[in-house]
């Protein structure tokens, strides 16, 4: 399959890709890892007319834990948070996530801004970015503004509140505290699949137990990437108990809406959300309490 | 349309050549350079039969435009055999029967020199999961495991000489 015809240009650096923005509008697209886009493009499910690479753009492939926040720069590969140490012993549910995208070939070059760019509700970081409450950097012409997670998605397919202008450089992601973990799960037919249905839990506790913060996200069980806000909340303030557990998982399985197609069911896809979301908070539990 | 000039190096040659922005890699380097051994098999980014090694990591040449491999270092699977003898793999594959129609095998040898070359000795899950994005027709992958475990036994003895007469790694 070969693509449609497109211009071809590199950005040197982030103002060049923002200017070349400016000059090409809706008709570009920022080409980054390309395991996603150039997929569409063979498919000719996408067709711009410009392309612009930031593969050469220096400095924009890091992992780094400052002031309490772990940036990672834009151009980061999935595979690098695979072989991670400071993502696999600080950040368990992302050196699940990231293990669970795609191949391991395609994790060479697939970053994991794109997978947030590209807004797939199939794609596995945005259900994780939202459970931990992780930010995302835009770069524009009048300078950078932080979009929280949960407003950088949108309510269409694909779609995010990047303006065409915009490039995505870095994503920050809460660090850590005494009492906090997250988990990833992914229910996938085989390797490389995308998920029957996935689900985030990120928690964090205070000393006696009871739950400050809990965050749920949802991958590939509605037209975009869920928040499942009413298990979050239904979470606070109280110990994480097995009726705390399945009052949560309910409330997540209620949030999704998932389609019936090949991977299964809409009914059982809910359902596996329900699965899914009590093994996640009984995993990242575990992790909170042990200070992992 | 942009039509660009880009050169690389492919098996320790230079190539050049001028290239429209939606050649991809795979047809530059089977169509253009006619490098056949690697192979096009979904064309959907799954199966890796077009696997090689752009800078040293292992790269679906079918998810790649050839003007994003301007200046960049490639291997394919004729960049393994060295002056007529065979790599410790390829040496693997034949040894242990790990190809049975073939198609997969030029996509599994380079995913897997580029797992020996970061973990000389991996264990069979380690293996699992590094062509797990590799797919074989023939469902051989029993004897594929084993040709890779052949090859990294290979490759560490004939490492050793160097490396124990001080010429250090990479």
């Amino acid at each position: 399959m070969i693509p449609g015809s497109f211009d071809y240009l590199v950005a040197g650096s982030v103002p060049e890709a923002v200017a070349l923005l400016e000059q090409h509008g809706d008709d570009a697209k920022i080409l980054a890892g390309g395991q996603s886009l150039i997929p569409l493009l063979r498919f000719r499910l996408a067709g711009p007319s410009v392309l612009i690479d930031i593969n050469r753009v220096p400095d924009l492939d890091y992992l780094q834990e400052t002031d309490g926040t772990l940036h990672i720069g834009a151009l980061t590969r999935e595979a690098e948070l695979d072989a991670s140490d400071l993502i696999r012993n600080r950040y368990p549910i992302l050196h699940e996530t990231a293990g669970v995208v795609a191949d391991p070939v395609v994790r060479n070059w697939a970053t994991v801004g794109g997978n947030l760019a590209h807004a797939d509700p199939a794609n596995d970081h945005p259900a994780t970015m939202l459970a931990l409450g992780a930010q995302v950097v835009a770069v524009g012409p009048g300078g950078q503004r932080v979009i929280p997670i949960d407003e950088f998605f949108t309510d269409s397919s694909f779609e995010t509140s990047l303006r065409p202008n915009e490039i995505l450089t870095e994503i920050r992601v809460p660090a850590p505290t005494a009492h906090s973990g997250g988990a990833y799960f992914k229910l996938e037919r085989k390797v490389g699949d995308y998920a029957i249905a996935g689900v985030a839990a990120y928690l964090t506790l205070d000393d006696n137990g009871n739950v400050t913060y809990a965050g749920i996200g949802l991958t590939n069980v509605g037209p975009t990437p869920i928040k499942a806000r009413d298990a979050e909340k239904s979470l606070l303030g109280k110990p994480l108990d097995d009726a705390a557990i399945h009052q949560a998982a309910d409330l997540a399985a209620a949030a999704a809406h998932p389609a019936s197609d090949l991977r299964g069911p809409a009914e059982y896809k809910r359902d596996m959300v329900r699965t899914l979301t009590v093994r996640a908070l009984r995993k990242a539990h575990a992790r909170a309490t042990e200070g992992k | 349309m942009s039509t660009h000039h880009i050169r690389a190096t492919i098996n320790g040659t230079a190539y050049e050549g001028d290239v429209d922005s939606r050649l991809l890699l795979v047809h530059w380097i089977r169509d253009v350079l006619r490098l056949t051994g690697t192979h096009i098999g979904c064309d959907t980014t799954s199966c890796g039969a077009c696997t090689i090694l752009v800078d040293g990591k292992a790269t679906k040449s079918c998810t790649m435009f050839a003007v994003q491999a301007d200046g960049r270092d490639i291997m394919t699977v004729e960049g393994l055999e060295q002056n007529g003898k065979l790599h410790p793999l390829q040496e693997g594959f034949h040894e242990k029967h790990a190809l049975q129609c073939g198609y997969c095998t030029p996509g599994m040898m380079m995913t897997s020199l580029a797992l020996l070359r970061r973990n000389p000795n991996p264990d069979e899950q380690e293996i699992r999961v590094a062509i797990s994005g590799n797919l074989c027709r023939c469902t051989g992958y029993v004897n594929i495991v084993k040709a890779v475990q052949y090859a990294a036994e290979k490759m560490r003895e004939s490492a050793e000489v160097p490396v124990s007469a001080g010429e250090g790694g990479e």
